[in-house]
């Protein structure tokens, strides 16, 4: 049985006034979901994936991992490179046809196959199951919040905690409730609203490199706003804007912090 | 005509904005007013989401039969006493008015902003058939004055601080020690534009709509230097893409709720002129002439083209304003006549997509111009589109299509994708301390120029899964 299809919950695409509510989807709750690491936490932050599974685990879900995953095809498909796009779908859709629900940790891949996947195949047998992944793939904060019910976690994390709303999350999968549920709630930590965190972080996928000098002047701005809302530490849930604004910090020699959800929540609940 | 900008190449040109203190200064002031202003506006309209879904419909159902509407809207002009011409081509519509002012004998004319004239570079047009063009509305005042182009859609001189202005007012019209208070500047140039509009023998426009059933070419202005070019001079020529019909009245009163909201945050703009052909009879003012001319120049190719949506334009300038990329490197980098996200897809449509290879790349695709449009046009997937077009037809440079297509082959085969990885941690090997990476040659280069970039991990998530497993089992 799979878990409640995220499309019919509040706050999804086909609803755009929908942003506010966090009701949790209906359904029997989700025991057991395949993870999606995606190519940036495969790579380069491994330790968000590991941090996510022992969550998933001490929330009593079991995790499976499919092997074989390379990337969601977004770089390919962002850039107009739709044949190749297709191809790694298509592999992706095989990868995970026997999940009963997908967790991703980065809203852009999430997206990338809730909306970008089906429009690729004409093939009525290959749209039906691209449609079939596209309804039980959840981003994690989305998975936490709507998917499990669950809002209060534990944190190794003190001091002020800032939000970066992605655009793929907030503008793609309309939503800005869940992270920010989470992290209010919070203990030993205080959230503060980051000054127009719905602004573009300037990373882009390959525009960062196309176009370096204008994607770091988009990151400046919100470097600056970050460091104009007093926080110590900075929330998203992409690890494409994570590189970004990390990349900005660390040569900043910045003692501000950019971490994904999963970081700032401890496991075992 | 050729675009001057293009000279330099793109990167060159938006690096340049980047270093330009003022531009910077200017750009930010203005885009984050009309973000605030837009933003209130529609906070004050409850039903403001109700009114954006229906105004699309409306653009839909009048694309789905143009040809309807456009002979409605000129026969009801023709039977008011106005002429309607109709013009393929940029080319063509600029001989349409030239051969106009020819025959009436005008030497001046008065342009309300219109961004129709702008595309069709008819002042240059005029210039060279010995009519003066006088731009009268203050933006596009200002930048006649200084020999530019407007670098937004309804704020030409939005590139231009306080105190630029002053000073080319103090040099152009010989005023020195000019105060750079707005509205001393504006008293000041509305005094130059008097003279002019009253000796002016064409008036200029173009048009926010077209009413078809009734024949009403309709301006959506704040200064009433629109009202003043259509009834003043002897002749009136009106120049207006033929996408911009709508069929009724009823239709004008949705667009006219959303426009003004999303252009400048006004619940209504200040003059609303609807112009029914020449003067009638019994009327003390209006043209002895008025003449529409309709404007294809590419636009009805694409009515069955992947870029239908973008017909849909207002021309509100919503999405430029919201844009991270146009924030940061303003209009005139763009290089065409239609800036930002919407003006990168007017551009491909006028121009081909061979004028968009590099500007269909200057977005990070974050959507903010899909969420800020009146009309709801998703311009992030049409510049996929474009981007997907410019690889098709092999404008886009060899090496960054071989570049994507071993990508492809790396992210179909997992023995690859870890030979790759394997290959990563090697290069990497000279560059990288405590995880990132200051300093790459090649590609990546123009990563870390002003970013640090993460190094492959020792252990990849993958490689550890094993060990996860384990965990569990314990």
């Amino acid at each position: 049985m799979t878990a409640g299809d995220p499309e019919t919950g509040p706050g999804f695409p086909g609803d755009r006034r929908a942003s506010g509510g966090l009701g949790a989807m209906s359904g029997p709750p989700v025991s057991r979901v395949a993870f999606m690491v995606t190519c940036l936490g495969d790579l380069f932050y491994p330790e968000v994936g590991v941090r996510i599974v022992r969550l998933l685990r001490g929330l009593g879900v079991t995790v499976e991992f499919p092997a074989g995953q390379t990337c969601c095809g977004m770089p390919l498909f962002n850039s107009g490179y739709h044949a190749d796009a297709t191809d790694v779908a298509r592999r992706t859709i095989a990868l995970f046809k026997d999940a009963e629900a997908v967790v991703v940790p980065s809203g852009s891949c999430a997206f990338m196959v809730k909306h970008e996947y089906p429009s690729l195949f004409t093939d009525p047998a290959e749209r039906r199951d691209a449609d079939a992944l596209a309804a039980k793939t959840w981003e994690l904060s989305q998975f936490l919040v709507r998917g499990l019910g669950r809002t209060r976690f534990r944190s190794e994390i003190r001091g002020r905690i800032a939000y970066h709303d992605s655009c793929h999350l907030l503008r793609g999968l309309h939503e800005s409730e869940s992270p920010r549920a989470i992290l209010r709630s919070l203990e030993g930590a205080e959230f503060v609203e980051l000054p127009a965190s719905d602004e573009c972080c300037g990373f882009g996928g390959s525009f960062s490199v196309r176009l370096p000098e204008v994607s770091t002047a988009i990151l400046d701005r919100k470097l600056k706003n970050l460091e104009a809302s007093g926080a110590d530490c900075l929330v998203a849930c992409d690890a494409g804007c994570l590189m970004q604004m990390r990349g900005g910090l660390g040569r900043r020699g910045s003692r501000l912090r950019a971490l994904h959800l999963a970081e700032v929540l401890a496991p075992n609940e | 005509m050729s675009e001057p900008e293009l000279a330099t190449p793109f990167r060159e040109r938006t690096g340049r904005a980047l270093g330009d203190r003022f531009l910077q200064q200017a750009l930010d002031i203005a885009t984050t007013k009309f973000i605030v202003l837009r933003r209130e506006a529609f906070e004050n309209l409850p039903e403001g989401d109700r009114l954006r879904d229906r105004a699309r419909e409306i653009k839909e159902a009048t694309l789905q039969q143009l040809d309807r509407h456009l002979d409605r809207l000129i026969d009801e002009i023709e039977r008011r006493g106005g002429h309607v011409h109709f013009a393929t081509t940029a080319e063509e519509a600029r001989a349409i008015v030239l051969g106009i002012a020819r025959r009436t004998g005008a030497r001046t004319a008065v342009k309300a902003k219109s961004m129709a004239t702008e595309e069709i570079h008819l002042n240059e047009a005029l210039e060279a058939a010995g009519v003066a063009p006088i731009e009268t509305d203050l933006g596009e005042y200002i930048i006649q004055l200084a020999h530019e182009r407007p670098s937004h859609i309804i704020a030409p001189a939005i590139h231009k601080t306080r105190g630029q202005v002053a000073e080319l007012f103090a040099r152009e019209l010989r005023r020195p020690g000019l105060s750079d208070d707005p509205e001393i500047l504006t008293r000041v140039a509305r005094e130059e534009l008097r003279e002019k509009f009253l000796a002016a023998d064409l008036g200029i426009t173009g048009a926010n709509f077209a009413v078809a059933e009734t024949g009403s070419v309709v301006l959506v202005t704040n200064e009433g230097n629109g009202r003043m070019s259509t009834s003043l001079p002897r002749v009136h020529i009106a120049v207006m893409g033929v996408e911009k019909v709508i069929p009724s009245m009823t239709d004008l009163v949705v667009f006219l709720a959303i426009l003004a909201r999303s252009a400048t945050g006004q619940r209504l703009s200040v003059y609303t002129t609807l112009v029914q052909g020449p003067k009638r009879a019994a009327e003390l003012e209006g043209p002895d002439e008025f003449h529409l001319v309709l404007l294809d120049n590419g636009r009805i190719p694409q009515i069955a083209g992947p870029l239908r949506e973008a017909l849909s334009c207002l021309r509100c300038g919503a999405c430029l304003n919201v844009c991270p990329v146009y924030r940061q490197i303003g209009g005139h980098a763009y290089g065409y006549t239609y800036p930002g996200p919407i003006g990168i897809l007017l551009t491909a449509m006028l121009n081909g997509p061979t004028s968009v290879k590099d500007l269909a790349h200057a977005s990070s695709l974050c959507g903010a111009c899909a969420d800020a449009c009146p009309v709801r046009i998703d311009i992030p997937r049409m510049l996929v589109t474009l981007r997907k077009e410019v690889n098709e037809q092999r404008i886009a440079p060899w090496t960054e299509r071989v570049a994507f297509t071993i990508l492809g082959k790396v992210l179909t085969r997992p023995a690859l994708y870890r030979l790759a990885r394997s290959f990563g941690r090697i290069a990497q090997r000279p560059f990288a301390r405590d995880g990132a990476i200051r300093r790459v040659p090649l590609a990546f280069g123009e990563w870390t120029r002003s970013r640090d970039l993460p190094a492959v991990a020792p252990r990849t998530f993958q490689e550890q899964w094993a060990e996860l497993e384990r965990e569990r089992a314990r």
